[in-house]
């Protein structure tokens, strides 16, 4: 890759070194933490489809939620999980966790626990109520096997996971008995950040088993989803650290991290957008370097 | 014999694959399912293969005498792990065991090739990071329930593995920045769209608009709650519409592509990936 | 409460008139009481009966329970439908929950099979076995009560269904749409092979980054630096895996007879093993297995993020003067190309990942853009039988092109009906 061009002020506007641009981003990221500035969140349509899909079911329905995700889409998403389970308990909707990634039970653990009071055992307590493991939620762990996983789940949940993370076999568990496939869940929350995720749940168990599906996922990959939710197939998503703040001001979590994140995700964009911009300037005023024979670059 | 068997298990399973598909009648079904099953059987196993690889190039790497100081101390290391697993089979001991004495063959191995590289402190970090995780998950976290919260495994997953990970993931913003300014420049008519779309969905995206409202005089407030609300919709159509077009194109396409490599994989055409010409 | 007259305990006077109005005096007190001591508390023992009674009311049973063996499938499973309860928002409204019983005769025992929430009017059983009548009840379950928790929520039961059997079917009929786009698909790619191992030239449009590979491999030798080749992040079942290590075969060959050195570092052991496989042979059809080392095709971590990193560190230390990045990515693509760019590296990327390749096509000289990196193989091989492939599939593509164009004509003008035959089941 050609190297910038010596010589003239736009010349060097054109091809500032990169650590120039890192610096200004790094602190456009960490500023706003210290600012006192709330952004006004505006809700979109496919997150407030989302939100009204979750509240068409009634109390004691059973959520599944796949957590196909690791530490490093956490920012995004943790925060969907975070405002999904407070949603979860607030209106007494059950919980059957479960992921296709293996960090994913933990990091469903790692929410759970920023959302009660204590730690997270059998017995937990949110807003004086108290929700027992095994009757209001269960953790089934995490399974190998990426979308045959899903498939198995269609036929039964107990051949797919036949024990939850702690060891325990699945018909001991109250909130499992009953819940033979796809047929005795209400709805499926999925949250994901790549593969397996978002999409095979949908051609699985949305086109094959017919479960009604919902979707966290990051700015990345929500792209790829979007044709699902004009397809019908997905109920609403929630795209990236914006979904999630969108998705907090919904369902009432207060300083969320998504919420206040966005400032921070606000002066970044700026920034870049700023870069962009100057970047042009030079490029219009500073004259064009001639095209390399061959190449087309965009 | 050697390319013809991965050749015929190659065809005879992905028609086996196609044909459940359209034939849901047993054996049909039942085939892809233990077909699926092996491949997740054979993909567990290799993991061994992987790491112990990762073991002894790592071992190539810190010449004689860092060698066997280093595998002296990761041996007490294993044989105080394995005193202390819990008596599960499989979740305790016996992977220690299986492990210490790889190890021990690999160092043997290696002894006499090993040369101090230039990166010798990253593959003695690998090989300590490597340990530490395996004996902290294996022998001292309850065996089967290691992942539970509150275990050492759960510590170090908490407090080194997501914080690494984070940072890998966090370094895209400086570089989506540092790419952007080099990539967004109006070279030609679509490099000049491109730059268009990118502008609303960055600005779209966030509230940006609403933010730059605070700084302005109220009068003006009307105004960037408007312009904010006409940025949000440009973002939402330029993903709903042009980026929904152009991802279904693009995906057709790979999906016309995935079809024809397949084929040509199954009826052996395509051999290069087992060593064919 | 009025003060009461004061009964003196001296003796009542026998006056008969006093006597009666001590007695209404009296008889007004403990009516005056007894109406206080009513309005405080109310009349318990009917009022609570009719409570109880509506708790205790069951939903109206579904009606129409129907019982069919599930289509398209292995056997083993039967779909119940039922129409909603009448008491299901409407009535008493009181519908909780619905439980699906199942028996081998009319009359029962039943076992339950499933529990649904209010709405549901459907179910599927896939534990049955094949050629075996079953019959199915449903059971409305009411919601309960608030006021009266410890009163168990009545139950209503519906008729019996009629008897259903499961069974197996050869073809699945709500696939045959894709099975004649498969016919049509693999019929045209076989022609086309067929074409092109007669003999016939088949045109295929230049890709500059397959152009570009020579290049690249050559300015690897010239500066006696190496050339990285990243076959993706996913395993050897992604037919990307596959496509990308295809390649490497043919960028292996190209740098054994250059004398070029390789490296390969990958994310997962089974695509180590297929990658030495496929190094080795190509430095053995170059005549030059002597410069193989299956020490150039080696492991790192399965994690993400961990093979980002460790990639990262190598292009810093080593410098390679070429980077090739073919297969399957996801976050770590830009992290890798933007480093590969700081370090003056010419970097050829190919991925089907819709996501990743805004990223690839900001950061790299050369991008495959999805289907070019599954052409890629044939391309720089220019075997007739490959490229017969690529043609046959371009047949595919217009094809779709005419479906597209068709179906915006249709519902540009309100005809929907026939959508429904491209919907695979």
């Amino acid at each position: 890759m050609a190297k910038g061009t010596q010589g003239g002020f736009w010349q060097r506007l054109m091809a500032i070194d990169r650590r120039v641009i890192f610096l200004a981003v790094g602190i456009a990221v960490s500023a706003p933490f210290f600012l006192p500035i709330s952004p006004k969140i505006h809700i979109t349509p496919e997150v407030e489809s989302l939100y009204n899909a979750l509240k068409e079911l009634p109390a004691g329905s059973k959520v599944l939620f796949p957590f196909d995700y690791d530490p490093p889409s956490a920012p995004e998403l943790q925060p969907m999980a975070v405002a999904a389970i407070t949603y979860c308990l607030e209106n007494d909707l059950k919980m059957v966790i479960m992921g296709l990634w293996p960090q994913g039970p933990q990091q469903a653990n790692l929410a759970l626990a920023s959302v009660i009071e204590g730690e997270v055992g059998d017995v937990i307590t949110y807003n004086g109520k108290t929700f027992k493991y095994g009757i209001d939620w269960v953790n089934l762990g995490f399974q190998e096997g990426r979308e045959f996983v899903i498939q198995r789940m269609g036929s039964s949940f107990a051949a797919a996971f036949p024990r939850d993370y702690r060891g325990t076999p699945v018909d001991e568990l109250d909130l499992m008995r009953g819940v033979t496939n796809f047929n005795n869940v209400d709805f499926v929350f999925s949250l994901s950040s790549g593969y397996p995720g978002t999409i095979e749940w949908v051609q699985l168990a949305g086109d094959r088993f017919h479960a009604r599906i919902g979707a966290g996922n990051t700015a990345v990959q929500a792209p790829m989803v979007y044709p699902y939710y004009r397809a019908g197939q997905l109920t609403g998503i929630l795209g990236g650290m914006k979904g999630a703040a969108e998705f907090e001001v919904l369902v009432g979590v207060k300083g969320g991290f998504g919420t206040r994140a966005m400032l921070s995700q606000t002066f970044s964009h700026a920034i870049i957008i700023f870069f962009i911009i100057v970047g042009n300037i030079a490029f219009f005023v500073g004259g064009r370097p001639s095209r390399l024979k061959g190449t087309e670059e965009v | 014999m050697k390319r013809e068997i991965p050749l015929i298990i190659t065809g005879v399973v992905g028609i086996v694959f196609i044909v459940q598909f359209f034939i849901p009648h047993e054996p049909f079904s039942s085939l892809s399912d233990i077909f699926s099953d092996w491949f997740s059987i054979i993909e567990a196993c290799a993991i061994w293969l992987g790491a112990l690889n990762l073991i002894k190039l790592s071992l190539d790497k810190l010449g004689k005498p860092m060698l066997l100081v280093t595998s002296a101390i990761v041996v007490v290391a294993l044989i105080v792990g394995i005193v202390g697993a819990p008596d599960e089979f499989l979740a305790g001991r016996f992977p220690l065991i299986l492990f210490a004495v790889a190890f021990l063959l690999m160092a043997l191995g290696q002894y006499s090739r090993s040369k101090m590289k230039p990166d010798w402190f990253f593959a003695l970090t690998t090989i300590a990071s490597f340990v530490i995780m395996l004996i902290a998950g294996l022998a001292f976290s309850g065996g089967r329930t290691f992942q539970e919260p509150g275990t050492h495994y759960d510590y170090l997953y908490r407090s080194v593995y997501t914080p690494l990970s984070s940072t890998m993931f966090a370094m895209l913003a400086f570089f989506v920045a540092s790419a952007s300014y080099r990539a967004f420049r109006a070279r030609n008519r679509e490099a000049a769209m491109l730059l268009v779309a990118a502008f609303f969905v960055m600005a779209g995206r966030v509230p940006l608009a609403e933010f730059l409202g605070t700084l302005t005089p109220d009068a003006f407030s009307g105004a960037w709650a408007t312009t904010g609300g006409f940025l949000s919709g440009a973002a939402d159509w330029v993903m709903n519409f042009p980026n929904a077009a152009g991802q279904r194109a693009i995906m057709i396409g790979i999906a016309l592509g995935i079809v024809s490599t397949s084929l040509r994989i199954i009826l052996g055409i395509e051999r290069s990936h087992i060593g064919g010409e | 409460m009025p003060t009461p007259t004061i009964i003196s305990a001296r003796r009542p006077t026998s006056h008969p008139r006093v006597f009666t109005a001590v007695i209404a005096t009296l008889a007004l007190i403990v009516a005056f009481g007894a109406r206080n001591v009513a309005a405080q508390e109310p009349a318990e023992v009917t009022d609570t009966t009719a409570i109880v009674e509506a708790a205790l009311t069951p939903p109206a049973p579904p009606a129409n329970i129907l019982a069919d063996d599930a289509p398209n499938d292995a056997g083993g499973a039967i779909i119940v439908r039922w129409d909603k309860s009448p008491d299901e928002g409407a009535g008493l409204d009181n519908v909780g929950a619905y439980q699906l019983l199942r028996g081998r005769s009319p009359n029962g025992p039943f076992d339950t099979v499933g529990t649904m929430t209010a709405g549901m009017t459907e179910f599927n059983d896939g534990d049955v076995e094949d050629g075996i009548d079953y019959y199915y009840v449903v059971e409305v379950i009411a919601l309960p009560s608030p006021d009266h928790p410890n009163v168990e929520p009545p139950v209503s039961i519906s008729r019996p269904s009629q008897p259903a059997r499961s069974s197996a079917q050869w073809i699945h009929m709500g696939r045959l749409n894709s099975l004649l786009a498969v016919v049509i698909l693999a019929s045209s790619i076989l022609y086309f092979i067929s074409k092109a191992k007669g003999g016939e030239k088949l045109f295929i449009r230049k890709i500059a980054g397959l152009e570009a590979v020579d290049e690249a491999v050559g300015r690897a030798t010239e500066m006696g630096r190496k050339i990285f080749f990243i076959p993706g992040i996913q395993d050897m079942n992604n037919v990307q895996t596959i496509a990308g290590v295809t390649i490497l075969g043919r960028v292996a060959k190209m740098a054994a007879t250059y004398d070029a050195k390789l490296d390969v570092p990958v994310p997962r052991s089974l695509v180590m093993v297929a990658a030495r496989e496929t190094v080795k042979q190509a430095y053995l059809d170059a005549g030059r297995p002597d410069a193989y080392d299956e020490d150039m095709v080696h492991y790192l971590t399965d994690d993400q993020f961990g093979y980002a990193a460790g990639v990262d560190g190598m292009f810093v230390r080593q410098k390679p003067a070429t980077i090739f990045y073919m297969g399957a990515f996801f976050a770590e693509s830009l992290i890798l190309a933007e480093t590969g760019n700081s370090i003056g590296a010419i970097q050829i990327a190919g991925t089907a990942m819709p996501a990743q390749l805004p990223f690839f096509v900001a950061a790299c000289d050369y991008t495959l853009i999805g289907e070019e990196l599954f052409a890629a193989s044939a391309y720089l091989s220019r075997e007739p039988k490959q490229l017969g492939s690529l043609k046959g599939q371009d047949v595919g593509k217009f094809f779709i092109l005419l479906f597209a164009i068709g179906g915006i004509l249709l519902a540009t003008f309100g005809v929907y009906n026939i959508s429904h035959w491209f919907l695979v089941r």
